[in-house]
């Protein structure tokens, strides 16, 4: 029987929702025991909602002032002297997990399974490469450790309703003092996050100043959507990294995906694929993002989007 | 003295749409254009300007493939590096090998930075610098997009999803480069030429005493299902009208 164990990603006392979708994709494997592992200098609020999670049937509290902040190099050796007990370690596809899996896995001596965007069987997954272009199916050998990250974009949060036990566990692993974190610059713009709103209005370089975006956030904040952005408006400056969507920023699935002024290239398209609903607006009827748009209008955004905002009202 | 190894990745080059083959066996590459991974380069970039600041004394560019890879470490060195090192192998390497590959480098060369690209733009694992840290025993600071030396420590600001990160390593250290650490330099012709001169030693995973076995088993390689187009709406009201009718507003 497979046991699986999970390391929760959380800030602020609050769990990301990263690690329940992560529980939904452990969920498909079939008979599997699935373990949370909360890693801490306090770990109580987190380890609550994480026991709160239905199909979860412990939660591991790690505690350690060490663990205050998520260091890769501190985290791995207690997640991979953890692992000891169970055959699969998931972790999200999120900075966090792809920062911290691949070195659990390395220390267990075994390979990682990136981006698992479907479940075939206990040690066979699918999952995109070539920024989406192909999807493998690749199969990892069952008499090995499974460390694996999970697409988060690709599942729905675990339901509510869980009540799992809480544990606190003993780890020995040798925690390094050679890696400090030093400081954090999170946006704090009021809106939804962006990996996990339901909403999206997204901005490329068509909006040609950092001003200009305010005509998304007000079309963002009228109907409670996040903000993101394309590759190359991040990369001209008018907005801040994180607000990137696509291959090497967010893999994002909301239910609406507001794109203005993107043309949509092949790395952006990777990011919203899973988007249920995808409206573009753009001035160039040719640009390819009309090709996965559900609902297109070729026009000025500057005219579109303020007239949107105003007709929503 | 201190000196800087930067491992770079053949790949298909950013600018060819990828098409998976029809037998499924994995994806067409005959006749495609081969690139350092981009990633990859932006590494370099960001080894050569502290070598330059007077970081480093030696930038070494290392990688891991098949013969016609030294194009890819020509080009590395035409950039400003200084030496090459090919780990040649015709197989398609995992990253955990590929670490344990470099580890044996590493123990040679002794680097004080080990850096390279975020992740390859083919297999988009987003793995090996992160391997090569654990195996090493050393910090790692991935997704960097700024790097500050001071002596013997880094400080390196990192780009997380929930904004900027900055963290402190002792050296050595591996870092791995988002896209704004930098923006790379164009290769000049004379530095073409030159680069022919500059050493490129070839060695194997037997040299090394690694086995370049793979552990995974790519049972098949398809073709996304797309997106289909949708229809196209001619003002603001047919909009907010299809979006009710979807039941997303």
């Amino acid at each position: 029987m497979s046991k699986i164990l999970i390391v929760a990603e959380h800030a602020g006392g609050k769990l990301n929702p990263a690690t329940s979708k992560s529980v939904s994709c452990a969920a498909q494997i079939s008979g599997g025991e699935i373990h949370i592992a909360v890693f801490a200098a306090d770990a109580g609020a987190v380890a609550t909602q994480a026991a709160a999670l239905a199909g979860v049937a412990k939660v591991l509290k790690v505690e350690n002032a060490a663990n205050a902040e998520p260091l890769a190099a501190v985290l791995a050796p207690q997640v991979a002297a953890l692992a000891a007990n169970y055959t699969h370690v998931f972790g999200p596809s999120t900075t966090f997990g792809k920062d911290l899996m691949p070195r659990v896995a390395a220390l267990l001596g075994v390979g990682q399974v990136s981006d698992v965007m479907a479940v075939e069987s206990a040690y066979k997954f699918r999952r995109p490469i070539y920024a989406g272009n192909a999807i493998l199916t690749v199969e990892a050998p069952a008499d090995q450790k499974l460390v694996a990250t999970v697409r988060v974009a690709s599942y729905q949060p675990a339901a509510a309703g869980g009540s799992a036990a809480i544990e606190a566990a003993n780890v020995t692993a040798e925690i390094p003092s050679h890696t400090r974190f030093v400081s954090r610059s999170a946006a704090t713009s009021g809106r939804p996050d962006l990996q996990s709103a339901t909403r999206v209005v997204s901005g490329g370089r068509a909006l040609a100043n950092s001003d200009n975006f305010k005509i998304l956030y007000n079309l963002a904040d009228k109907i409670g959507a996040a903000v993101g952005a394309s590759r190359a408006a991040v990369d001209a400056g008018y907005v801040p990294s994180d607000l990137q969507v696509g291959q090497t920023g967010k893999i994002i699935a909301p239910e609406l995906y507001i794109a203005c002024g993107i043309s949509g290239a092949i790395q952006h398209l990777t990011g919203i694929k899973d988007a249920r609903t995808i409206v573009a607006i753009n001035k160039d009827p040719e640009a390819p993002i009309f090709e996965v748009a559900d609902i297109g209008l070729v026009g000025d955004l500057f005219q579109v989007v303020p007239e949107l905002e105003k007709q929503l009202g | 003295m201190s000196k800087i190894l930067v491992c770079l990745k053949r790949v298909i080059d950013y600018n060819v749409r990828v098409r998976v083959k029809p037998d499924n066996t994995g994806v067409i590459t005959d006749g495609v254009k081969m690139s350092i991974n981009p990633f990859d380069e932006i590494a370099l970039e960001e080894a050569l300007r502290i070598k330059e600041k007077g970081g480093a004394t030696e930038v070494v560019v290392v990688s891991i493939g098949p013969a016609d890879t030294q194009q890819q470490l020509r080009t590395g060195l035409a950039m400003g590096a200084d030496r090459a090192i090919l780990v040649q192998s015709d197989a398609p390497v995992e990253p955990l090998a590929a670490a344990r590959a470099f580890l044996k480098l590493i123990e040679k060369e002794s680097p004080s930075i080990v850096l390279m690209g975020k992740q390859g733009i083919d297999d988009d694992n987003a793995q090996t610098g992160q391997m090569v840290a654990a195996l090493w025993n050393r910090p790692q600071a991935t997704f960097a997009s700024k790097i500050e030396l001071d002596g013997g420590k880094a400080k390196v600001t990192r780009e997380v999803d929930a904004g900027l990160e900055t963290i402190e390593v002792d050296l050595p250290a591996v870092f791995t480069s988002d896209l704004r650490l930098n923006e790379p330099r164009y290769v000049k012709l004379p530095e073409i030429m030159k680069a022919k001169k500059k050493p490129l030693d070839t060695v194997s995973f037997g040299d090394l005493g690694v086995a370049p076995a793979n552990a995974f088993k790519n049972v098949k390689f398809e073709a996304p299902t797309g997106r289909t187009k949708g229809i196209m709406v001619k003002d603001v009201a047919e909009l907010v009208t299809a979006l009710k009718q979807k039941g997303v507003l």
